[in-house]
């Protein structure tokens, strides 16, 4: 059956959608160069960094605090094959330096995925946590790599330039990769692959029983997680010039945490919805007399009601919303369910076996 | 004609490895010789210096004496109530600052002196680990009443709000305590060390004196899980927590007293730690990943399985220091790495663990 193109659910879906993408390509003529800096291009790649945890988290089901460890590793990895002060001494083309971080921080995503992958929830949550603790220590103690004042002054394509005063390049290259990201994991969400891993989310034995290799479709997703989160972790790095174990502890692997969670820890959209709020939120409690330095309490506590209110994070809100109005214009649409909602919107039906990888 | 399944468990060891894959038979041969060859490392070394290797190895011991005794209340929570307490290590580093700053206002400050000889009195370390172990198991309790006890069985959101709250805690601290490491000072009547009769090697008494502690607590621990009606009410409830509630206990009872004394174990191991290392601002992540490791290896909920995790992270953390190959020391955590690999690789569950 051929579904009608346009849709009020769709017109809601893609027509704000198409609103931001507008907005945020204008983005350098409508906002100062600070504000687009300090707050959109970090949302950007904050926001890649939370969408590889939601693609895990939603597609397949595994909730992973590992994912700013990894973009650590991508980070760690170019600083120290470029030239930088501190870390090793090697000075790499720029380009080549962050191709081969994205491929070590996804290959580190394969081997930490071969171990944790037949661990669930609560469980593996657990074993990524401490998978992304060990690496901070790692770059901290580890003087040759990094240690605790980091890799500085990180050489970068000419095309970034300076991220401070010139910083509509990377805010482009951002929103570029922000796109590519999200229109891959909604691909891949239709290939056989994607639906394989959605069936491994939904009911582990079940794939096993039908003859899937379960730990390793958790592998490959964990790869795959890896290297989204290598994207995130390359473009903050030519964001902040420099990166340290100060960039990946247990804060900042919250921080990403708690943007899924703003944002909604199973809808792809989140990510960046909750990255902007995120980065909104910090560059203006910063400015706050009252809030000062207690930056963090603040983050804490926004955290603690969300997750207490709404367990769908803002999108979650959004679709109550949506789902309101287009039940009132008469389109019936089921009950929201939050947890944990399909990210393709009702997969079309195939006919032919999905083929995994073997 | 009935057939019977036969559990893995029932099967000798020769039979359970004849039902492995070949991978996972090659896992294991390859996990073997690995620890073969560590042993066969330390046992180089060791013949090379014994004195060394006697000192490093009680330190090994004496840590994983503090590490049991914060993890034992991890894992006492998670077996029980499923709850990942993300704010266990806040909790311990709470305790430790609280100690500390109690013991200042009771000896009048300077009680602490590094390096020196200790001027606190019996009382000016007991009351405060006292208070301050009670006082955090107070938190603790308020925590579950106030934010978890509703969401039961909703794991990641109960992980997820302890997490938030581990932020709060992070920063307050940071805010009142100041990001100085700070040194709680033991009893005055404690010798500073004591003698171990072999190769005339002296060794810290107060390190000793944890590792006691630790065994205490273990003991009194099993104790109460197999011999008193609570710890029969807490085996019950982690096996079936339905069934229990069923029966007409009040389990929400069982579950406030249990989250009270994970909590003052994790207190009682901020104010050890806090004498015996020191109380800083990096405890909480320190001693969460601690608890999270030992609970991995050991299994989640298993008491027997937190000691072994807690020996095996002690020596490895104590040894890895001192016999890596000159120039590579600072790769010691990758050490800590490789024994969260060895035991995942062949128990996924940890060394005791069950499924849920």
């Amino acid at each position: 059956v051929r579904r009608s193109l346009l849709t009020v659910d769709r017109a809601l879906w893609w027509g704000p959608g198409l609103a931001i993408v507008l907005v945020l390509a204008l983005g350098p003529v409508l906002f100062t160069d600070f504000y687009l800096s300090q707050v959109l291009t970090k949302a950007l790649w904050l926001g890649i960094a939370a969408a590889s945890l939601i693609f895990l988290a939603g597609y397949v089901g595994m909730v992973s605090l590992g994912q700013v460890a990894l973009y650590g590793i991508a980070g760690f990895t170019m600083g120290n094959l470029v030239q930088a002060d501190g870390g090793s001494t090697v000075a790499w083309n720029p380009w080549l330096g962050a191709l081969v971080g994205v491929l070590v921080a996804t290959g580190f995503g394969l081997f930490f995925g071969a171990i944790a992958s037949r661990s669930y929830g609560i469980y593996f949550l657990m074993i990524t946590l401490a998978f992304a603790v060990i690496t901070f220590y790692f770059f901290g103690q580890v003087t040759q790599l990094s240690g605790f004042g980091g890799v500085n002054n990180i050489d970068r394509p000419d095309i970034v330039s300076n991220p401070v005063t010139d910083p509509a390049n990377l805010f482009y290259i951002a929103l570029v990769v922000s796109a590519a990201v999200y229109l891959f994991i909604r691909y891949l969400g239709r290939t056989p692959l994607g639906l394989a891993l959605q069936g491994v989310r939904d009911d582990p034995s079940r794939m096993r029983a039908l003859g899937y290799n379960v730990p390793l479709l958790r592998m490959l997703a964990f790869g795959l997680g890896a290297l989204i989160a290598a994207f995130a972790g390359i473009l903050s790095v030519w964001w902040n010039t420099r990166i340290s174990p100060g960039s990946i502890d247990l804060a900042r692997t919250i921080d990403v945490l708690i943007i899924a969670v703003i944002g909604g820890l199973y809808r792809l959209e989140g990510a960046w919805v909750g990255a902007l709020v995120f980065a909104v939120l910090d560059n203006w409690t910063r400015g706050l007399e009252l809030v000062g330095e207690r930056f963090n309490t603040v983050i804490g506590a926004i955290f603690l009601a969300i997750v207490l209110v709404s367990p769908g994070g803002l999108m979650g809100i959004w679709s109550a919303v949506t789902g309101a109005v287009a039940r009132t214009l008469g389109r019936a649409r089921p009950a929201e369910i939050l947890e944990p909602v399909p990210l393709t919107e009702e997969a079309p039906p195939t006919t032919e076996t999905p083929q995994v990888p073997r | 004609v009935s057939v019977q399944p036969i559990a893995a468990a029932e099967l000798g060891w020769r039979a359970r490895l004849g039902i492995l894959s070949p991978a996972a038979l090659a896992t294991r041969a390859l996990v073997a010789l690995v620890i073969g060859f560590v042993l066969a490392w330390v046992g180089y070394k060791a013949s090379g210096d014994p004195r060394v290797f006697i000192v490093v190895g009680l330190n090994g011991l004496t840590l994983a004496g503090l590490y049991f005794v914060v993890a034992s209340g991890f894992t006492l929570i998670f077996g029980l109530m499923r709850v990942v307490n993300m704010a266990h290590g806040s909790l311990f580093m709470l305790a430790g600052f609280f100690a500390f700053e109690l013991q200042e206002k009771l000896s009048g400050g300077g009680a602490a002196s590094f390096f020196g000889t200790s001027e606190a009195s019996v009382g000016d370390w007991l009351i405060p680990l006292a208070v301050a172990s009670v006082g955090v198991a107070a938190m603790g309790l308020l925590m579950q009443q106030v934010f978890l006890r509703w969401n039961q069985g909703q794991d990641l959101r109960q992980a997820l709000i302890t997490i938030a709250i581990s932020i709060i805690i992070a920063d307050q601290a940071l805010a009142h305590f100041g990001g100085i490491a700070e040194e709680i000072a033991p009893p005055d009547v404690f010798p500073d060390s004591v003698e171990l009769k072999v190769y005339g090697l002296t060794y810290p008494f107060f390190r000793i004196f944890v590792l006691l502690v630790a065994i205490a607590v273990g003991l009194g621990l099993w104790a109460m899980i197999m011999r008193t009606r609570f710890g029969m009410i807490v085996r019950a409830g982690v096996d079936d927590r339905q069934m229990v509630s069923a029966l007409g206990i009040n389990i929400q009872l069982v579950f406030a007293g249990a989250f009270f004394l994970g909590a003052m174990l994790a207190g009682l191991g901020g104010v050890l730690g806090g004498t015996m290392i020191s109380v800083d601002k990096g405890n909480d992540t320190q001693y969460l990943l601690i608890s999270l490791i030992v609970v991995i290896i050991g299994g989640m909920g298993s008491l027997g399985g937190a000691a072994i995790g807690a020996v095996a992270l002690g020596l490895v953390d104590s040894f890895g220091d001192v016999y890596l190959p000159e120039g590579y020391t600072n790769y010691s955590v990758l050490l800590v790495f490789g024994l969260l690999v060895l035991v995942l690789a062949v128990r996924p569950l940890g060394l005791f663990g069950r499924p849920a």
